[in-house]
């Protein structure tokens, strides 16, 4: 089974890249405002059991894929 | 009679770029510091206090010293540190150590998303630690500092904890901070008083002949308190 977690800077916390990348859209003459940069990571997992597979990611996420001090999460299962 | 040379080591990680400057810079101060691989399960027998040096651990994929935090050595720091046993953090040793969960806040890429690399006006906002206790209370220092990560991040309610726990032990001078730090937090300690994190680096700083010999203060603080903590243990 595929998984994808999102990872997002939590609301509140600066993220410089996401200014940048808003400042650039602007000069590209688009109105947006707030623009954040977050991370993305695709990966295979060996279950096919949808349960399972997300106690793992969720497990993976606390251990690894996130700093829950700045970072929220997502996570999204698919077809392998 | 010489005094005693408590042993400091350094870990090393792939990465690491910092370590022999810290061993350098530690052994001048009258410490014997060995460097111990990353892979190494335990610190030497003789272990006073440890040493994390600064650079890019495993190439800093992911977040800054999120893959360092589970090589084998480390296991072995943080029981040194449960213990009681000192430990100091250098830059990316400073990331691990937050990644860690051994030492508040986390690590954020400046607010510039710039690699800043220069001198930095500091100021000693407490002497009575094992990082800090030849340095007098509100002493200016200048060490320099060289990372694109050093954007030192805690919520509202955790900075209010640590200020009242006077853990916010070293700062950027007002209008010094590099990188955008909250509160222009440059240094911190534990709620135990034995484990400090420092993103600019000492190691660099202990020899007029580069500049300043302040991080001899911070350094040469640590090899005292390692030494003392030799003969309580005799």
């Amino acid at each position: 089974m595929r998984a994808t977690v999102l990872v997002r800077p939590k609301p509140g916390i600066l993220d410089p890249q996401g200014q940048a990348v808003e400042s650039s859209l602007r000069h590209l003459g688009f109105e947006v405002s707030d623009a954040r940069v977050g991370r993305l990571v695709d990966v295979d997992l060996a279950t096919d059991d949808k349960v399972e597979a997300l106690a793992q990611i969720e497990r993976m996420c606390e251990q690894l894929l996130t700093n829950p001090l700045i970072e929220s999460y997502e996570i999204e299962l698919g077809e392998a | 009679m010489s005094e005693p040379r408590p042993v400091i080591p350094v870990i090393v990680w792939p990465g690491s770029n910092d370590d022999r400057d810290a061993q350098l810079a530690l052994e001048r101060l009258g410490a014997e510091s060995p460097r111990i691989w990353h892979t190494d399960e335990e610190l030497p027998r003789e272990t006073a206090a440890v040493v994390l040096p600064g650079g890019f651990s495993y190439g800093d994929y992911l977040r800054c010293g999120a893959i360092a935090r589970f090589s084998p050595v480390l296991r072995a720091v943080e029981a040194f540190a449960a213990d009681g046993g000192l430990v100091l953090g250098i830059c990316n040793g400073f990331q691990i150590l937050t990644e860690a969960g051994l030492l508040p806040g986390a690590l954020r890429p400046n607010a510039s998303l710039s690699f800043v690399c220069r001198d930095v006006a500091l100021q000693v906002e407490r002497t009575d630690t094992p990082f800090t206790s030849r340095c007098v209370e509100g002493q200016a220092l200048t060490i320099p500092v060289k990372h694109g990560d050093g954007c030192w991040f805690a919520d509202d309610e955790l900075l209010a904890e640590l200020d009242a726990n006077g853990q916010l032990v070293l700062r950027y001078a007002a209008g010094a901070n590099p990188n955008g730090a909250v509160a222009d937090v440059a240094g911190v300690l534990n709620a135990g008083g034995n484990v400090f994190g420092l993103m600019p680096h000492p190691e660099h700083a202990v020899d007029s002949l580069l500049g300043s010999d302040d991080g001899a203060l911070i350094l040469g603080s640590l090899v005292d308190a390692a030494r003392l903590s030799l003969t309580a243990a005799v």
